[in-house]
């Protein structure tokens, strides 16, 4: 391998690699966008029978039924359809819902904010916390404190979140009393008393995705002390907290970013749960209720928002973890 | 004798694990004999209090909350593991079969797999529910019945899931692939099954086995996830999922009564994760 | 340090360590692995560890250094550098000495160095740490060391990352970042056996001008008994993790005293006669004819090879790792259809791709592989092994199929009773690899590919597997493509030689001729880098290359 890499080195010093590979995995994620998209379109073609007739019942007549296809747009065929709904979501617009008709985005926009409101405060209690003690049981691996870890990020993950859920409310709401057991939120809520009113679920989210952040953190930097530079630097004489500074800690940050943003990805789709235990109004709750209503075009919407947040927190965990590889940071 | 051996030296967390399990299987195989009302027969009021008939109290139709808590255990566990069981039967077929032949038939389906998995399991179940809500029909299998709208629920967890399997059983397989004793089959040309199940399979089983157990896991809380949210099983079929939210609204007054099914689930789901990080720090040797 | 200068230690002795036993846990239990081991070694003294893998090599030259890796534990023993007993020494105590007093040079550079730094900053860091030099200081230095160790460009190599210098050159740097606190003992762990054999050369000349330049100390594990016998003042013969034999170099390879060292000595003494090269009229059992192969991304990795291999004939193809010997194998069964050329067997051209062939044709072309472990199923039984191939291509079942099982045991020299029904992990690595060779033979082949069957082995298996090999050459009239990189191996079963440098076929001929000067300058250049057991051998090949100044620079080095 060394000799034939050799050979090679002249001719990929045209474009730097990083760029390359980062450029690559963009060009991957906005494919795999567009897949996702087409896919959520057309599981609604599958649909054996007629939307129409679902909405409107049996006993609509059939110019009723026509003129509904007419207003909705149903009488295009599939591709026509799919393209004016992908250039509507691309200035906002992403139609009409099929149970009131109400525009969708009016649905969504307040909703969408008070998701990420959410999402964002559970990250902020979840990452902190998960790293810290994910690096510190990964140091002190077989200690007490690393394998109580063990035993309650274990014991953490195999909760439903409802089950985590309740246990809180029980707690905080019921018997403490110091927080409501129901997150109503509007927009005209002030800012403290949102966190206030926001604390459990997102205590809830923190406790669920904390315990695999942490497990991932650790098994990540137990590998990295495993490797042989690490021993290296040992049998050099190097103090414990400088080998972690110098040696460990700048390979250890492409691993913990990608644990980090892969976190988030589950994070945003643990919310939809949380949302409905705590009657938060978010864009969960509307994609529960959606799915129960059979209200298709609402569900697609949300569906989107979710896949496109999930899809994107994936890559940027790609492109950084491609960014902060040293090996990739000094091409040949 | 060797299994025996290693058992002796499970520690106490394996141990809970596997008297957690064993009691779980024995309710569900006996749950008619241990329960002492039917799973939906209406014995009471509404909402009684616990006491010496109904032990746990009655629900929201006056069902004996007990009893269906107990049948619970054969719905709630029976059809989580009917899908895990059909998510490798597909995934871990497809797994091996993309290790084994590589080339096109490996990138279409990795790649199909790629696709399924960048959007989120939830949604996709939550999308794919809505499309094929009542459309499947109750089935009976002799020695048990399946509701239509469970076997929607198995179906489609069982696809979404098995690409999970699918990675898992092809990384494993990939491994095994590249030694010389399944190139020396391919030489002497031998077909894909023999190479599969003989070369391949019986040196993958140790880590399927273990993978069995963290897809139970996620699949189980996955189904109670949707049946909590009214998407999953459907009444008056006794679910763990569905009972917590039928009760839900009772843990404002300060009753635990919802939370008793949940920790059902919990303490299944805990006990297999003890017994599998068990068998995994046994198979990695200490490492970790 | 309590014990510092117990007993007051003459100068002359560096480290003393007496009656050391290792433990390593495996399974949940704790294992011996070193069992009751003393060393010593003067100042300026070079010490060769040998021994097969699982030797405790290793082992034992951590310990000196005080230190046992994650999952072993020295349980017994004291370990004496220069008056302090490293045994019950503090961690601190034993931390400033390591680095500045005592280094270590792991067998891979390339995992050894931390990605994320330039050479020079790791070659810096431990005199800055212990306080012995400054940046600037260290950084000239480093330039001086890297100059000494005849880096290319010393000046500037340093700030490179790792992955940006080639395997040699890192394992000189590394020698050198050893070096930079002048340490009174560099512990060698196998620094050279992952490195190609003329790269070794250089690797090793490097090592040892600077070992004897600062007078350091040293020890050095090796499994590889040529390059001990350049490197070492006395060696040690270590087996599972006891003490076999010890004596000065010289001693030791004139007159070794124990049966196992005897038998890692023997220098090989089978040499089968070499047959005469076919005549022109005949059809070779395998022809290569101008084969250009490559892998579907990037470069060709064969270009325009052609040889022949006749009937009961040996064909040795050496070359060093990339220069295409496997990947022609590859060709020939069919793993990889070359982009040009074909290959004809009997005449008869073979389709390119292994699945397109008749059941005639993959059985007549067997092969042998050079890890046995992986090359058996460790979950098949040795009767399901064997017995395999006369189902499937012979159509043999039930008795006749056992009865021919038995007979294949026999013709390997195994006992059919007691083998039959065990599995390959109950076997010692000789044992598996004739049950490879039983379970080719299976096939009634003609031809039989052997990829470096016995490097894998000690000597004297190695010997044995060789000499079955011809044996059932002659009975039953197979021919045999050899791929080796060890000319031992070459000079005793080879009627024909290829030599293979980056994918072409640098020359072809007769073994004799082969071994008789002159040469295509590559084949000089690889078959003298094979390190032989003289102790001088070392020192007069440079020499020689010195006087004869070869005009071929290998890239990478």
């Amino acid at each position: 391998m060394p000799k034939q890499a050799m050979y090679k080195r002249g001719d990929d010093n045209g474009m730097w690699p990083i760029l390359k590979m980062v450029t690559q995995r963009l060009a991957l994620g906005v494919v795999t966008l567009f897949v996702v998209s087409v896919l959520i379109f057309s599981s609604v073609e599958f649909l054996p029978g007629d939307i129409a007739t679902e909405i409107l019942g049996q006993a609509a007549t059939p110019e009723t039924v026509a003129q509904f296809r007419k207003d909705v747009g149903l009488d295009k065929p599939p591709v026509e359809r799919y393209f004016s709904w992908l250039a509507g979501i691309a200035q906002g617009d992403f139609g009409k819902s099929l149970a009131n008709q109400r525009p969708i985005s009016e649905l969504i926009s307040s909703r969408l904010w008070n998701t990420l409101f959410l999402a964002s405060m559970a990250a902020l209690i979840a990452v902190p916390l998960a790293v810290l003690f994910g690096v510190l049981a990964a140091l002190y691996r077989g200690s007490f404190l690393d394998r109580s870890i063990n035993v309650m990020t274990l014991t953490t993950i195999s909760f439903p979140e409802f089950f985590v859920a309740y246990i809180l409310i029980m707690i905080f709401a019921v018997n403490l009393g110091v927080f409501p057991s129901i997150s109503n939120i509007g927009p005209e809520t002030p800012f403290w008393d949102r966190v206030y009113r926001s604390v459990l679920p997102s205590l809830t989210l923190t406790l669920v995705v904390m315990a695999h952040m942490m497990r991932m953190t650790r098994a990540a930097i137990i590998n990295l002390l495993a490797s042989p530079y690490i021993e290296m630097a040992r049998l050099k004489g190097i103090t414990r907290s400088q080998i972690i500074i110098k040696h460990a800690l700048p390979n250890a940050l492409a691993p913990i970013i990608n644990v980090i943003a892969l976190n988030m990805a589950f994070l945003v789709v643990g919310v939809v749960l949380v949302e409905v235990v705590f009657v938060y109004p978010g864009l969960g709750q509307l994609l529960v209720d959606s799915v129960a209503k059979r209200d298709i075009t609402v569900v697609q919407a949300s569906s989107l928002i979710f896949a496109g947040t999930y899809v994107l927190l994936n890559l940027l965990a790609d492109v950084l973890s491609i960014l902060t590889n040293p090996r990739l940071l000094h091409p040949r | 004798m060797k299994f025996l051996k290693e058992l002796a030296t499970a520690p106490p967390t394996a141990w809970f694990g596997m008297i957690v399990i064993l009691v779980y299987v024995i309710v569900a195989v006996f749950a008619d004999i241990i329960a002492p009302f039917s799973e939906t027969e209406v014995v009471g009021d509404l909402y009684l209090e616990w006491d010496q008939t109904y032990w746990l109290g009655t629900d929201q139709l006056g069902r004996d909350v007990l009893s269906r808590l107990i049948y619970g255990a054969r719905n709630t566990v029976g059809i989580a593991l009917a899908t895990t069981i059909l998510s490798f039967l597909l995934g871990g077929t497809l797994g091996l079969i993309a290790a084994t032949l590589g080339g096109w038939i490996d990138q279409i389906l990795s790649r199909i797999v790629d696709v399924i998995m960048a959007i989120p399991q939830l949604i996709f179940a939550l999308l794919l529910l809505t499309v094929f809500a009542g459309r499947a029909p109750d089935i009976n299998l002799g020695f048990t019945s399946i509701a239509g709208a469970s076997l929607t629920l198995i179906l489609v967890i069982a696809f979404l899931d098995s690409t999970r399997v699918y990675r898992l059983a092809r990384a494993v397989a990939m491994n095994i692939v590249v030694m010389d004793f399944v190139e020396a089959a391919k030489l002497r040309g031998e077909g894909l099954g023999w190479i599969i199940r003989k070369e391949l399979l019986p040196n993958s089983m140790a880590p399927l086995v273990a993978e069995f157990g963290l897809r139970f896991c996620f699949v189980f809380l996955l189904i109670a996830g949707l049946s909590f949210l009214g998407l999953g099983v459907q009444p008056p079929t006794a679910d763990w999922g569905s009972m917590v939210k039928e009760s839900a609204t009772l843990i404002s007054y300060g009753d635990i009564t919802p939370l008793i099914p949940a920790g059902a689930i919990a303490l299944l789901t805990v006990a297999v994760n003890f017994v599998v990080d068990w068998m995994l720090h046994r198979s990695s040797g200490l490492k970790d | 340090m309590t014990d510092t200068n117990a007993n007051g230690q003459s100068g002359d002795i560096l480290l003393q360590m007496r009656g050391i036993k290792i433990d390593g846990m495996a399974d949940d239990v704790w294992n011996p692995i070193i069992k009751g081991i003393d060393l010593n070694l003067h100042r300026g003294e070079v010490l060769g560890l040998i021994g097969e893998s699982g030797a405790g090599k290793s082992t034992l030259g951590l310990a000196a250094m005080g230190y046992a890796r994650d999952g072993c534990r020295i349980t017994e023993g004291s370990i004496l550098f220069d008056g302090i007993e490293l045994s019950t020494a503090s961690d601190e105590a034993k931390r400033k000495l390591r680095g500045s007093r005592i280094a270590y040079v792991a067998q891979s550079a390339a995992a050894s160095f931390n990605p994320a730094h330039k050479l020079i900053d790791q070659y810096s860091e431990t005199p800055i740490h212990h306080d012995v030099l400054d940046q600037e200081t260290a950084r000239k230095d480093a330039v001086e060391l890297y100059e000494k160790l005849r880096l290319p460009n010393p000046s500037e190599i340093g700030f490179r990352y790792p992955h940006q210098v080639s395997g040699g050159q890192l394992q000189r740097a590394m020698t050198a970042m050893a070096m930079s606190c002048r340490p009174d003992l560099i512990v060698f762990d196998e620094p050279t056996t992952a490195l190609d054999v003329t790269t070794q050369i250089e690797v090793l000349d490097a090592i040892r001008n600077i070992v004897r330049q600062f007078n350091t100390a040293a020890i050095y594990i090796t499994h590889d008994l040529a390059v001990v016998a350049q490197m070492a003042d006395r060696i040690m013969v270590l087996r599972y993790g006891e003490l076999v034999e010890e004596a000065v170099t010289e001693d030791m390879l004139s007159d070794p005293k124990e049966d196992y060292t005897k038998s890692l000595w023997a220098v090989r003494s089978f040499q089968k006669p070499q047959k005469p090269l076919a005549g022109p009229e005949e059809t070779s059992v395998i022809r290569i004819e101008n084969v250009t192969a490559g892998y579907t991304s990037g470069d060709m990795v064969l270009h325009n090879v052609a040889f022949d291999i006749h009937r009961k004939r040996t064909v040795a193809v050496v070359g060093e790792s990339g220069s295409g010997k496997s990947t022609t194998a590859r060709c020939i069964t069919g793993l990889l259809a070359p982009k040009e050329g074909r290959i004809l067997s009997n005449g008869e051209e073979l389709p390119a791709d292994y699945r397109q062939r008749s059941k005639d044709q993959l059985r007549q072309c067997q092969m042998i592989y050079q890890m046995a472990d992986t090359a058996l199923n460790p979950r098949q039984r040795i009767r399901d092994i064997i017995g395999r191939p006369l189902e499937f291509y012979l159509g043999l079942t039930g008795a006749k199929k056992r009865e021919r099982v038995r007979e294949l045991l026999s013709q390997i020299e195994l006992e059919p009773d007691e083998y039959i029904d065990r599995f390959p992990g109950e076997l010692s690595g000789g044992q598996k690899q004739r049950i490879s060779i039983a379970r080719a033979l299976a096939a009634e082949p003609e031809f039989i590919i052997c990829d470096e069957v016995t490097s894998a082995l000690d000597q004297i298996v190695a010997e044995g597997i060789l000499k079955l090999l011809f044996r059932l050459q002659e009975e039953l009239n197979l021919s045999y493509m050899f791929i080796t990189h060890d000319l031992a191996t070459v000079r005793s079963i080879a009627d024909e030689v290829v030599v293979m440098l980056q994918g072409r076929v640098v020359e072809q001929g007769p073994k004799d001729q082969m071994f008789t000067p002159p040469h295509h300058e590559y084949t000089d250049l690889l078959l003298s880098s094979v390190p032989e057991m003289d102790p001088e051998w070392l020192t007069k090949l440079l020499e020689d290359r010195e006087k004869n100044k070869p005009g071929i620079e290998l890239a990478g080095n």
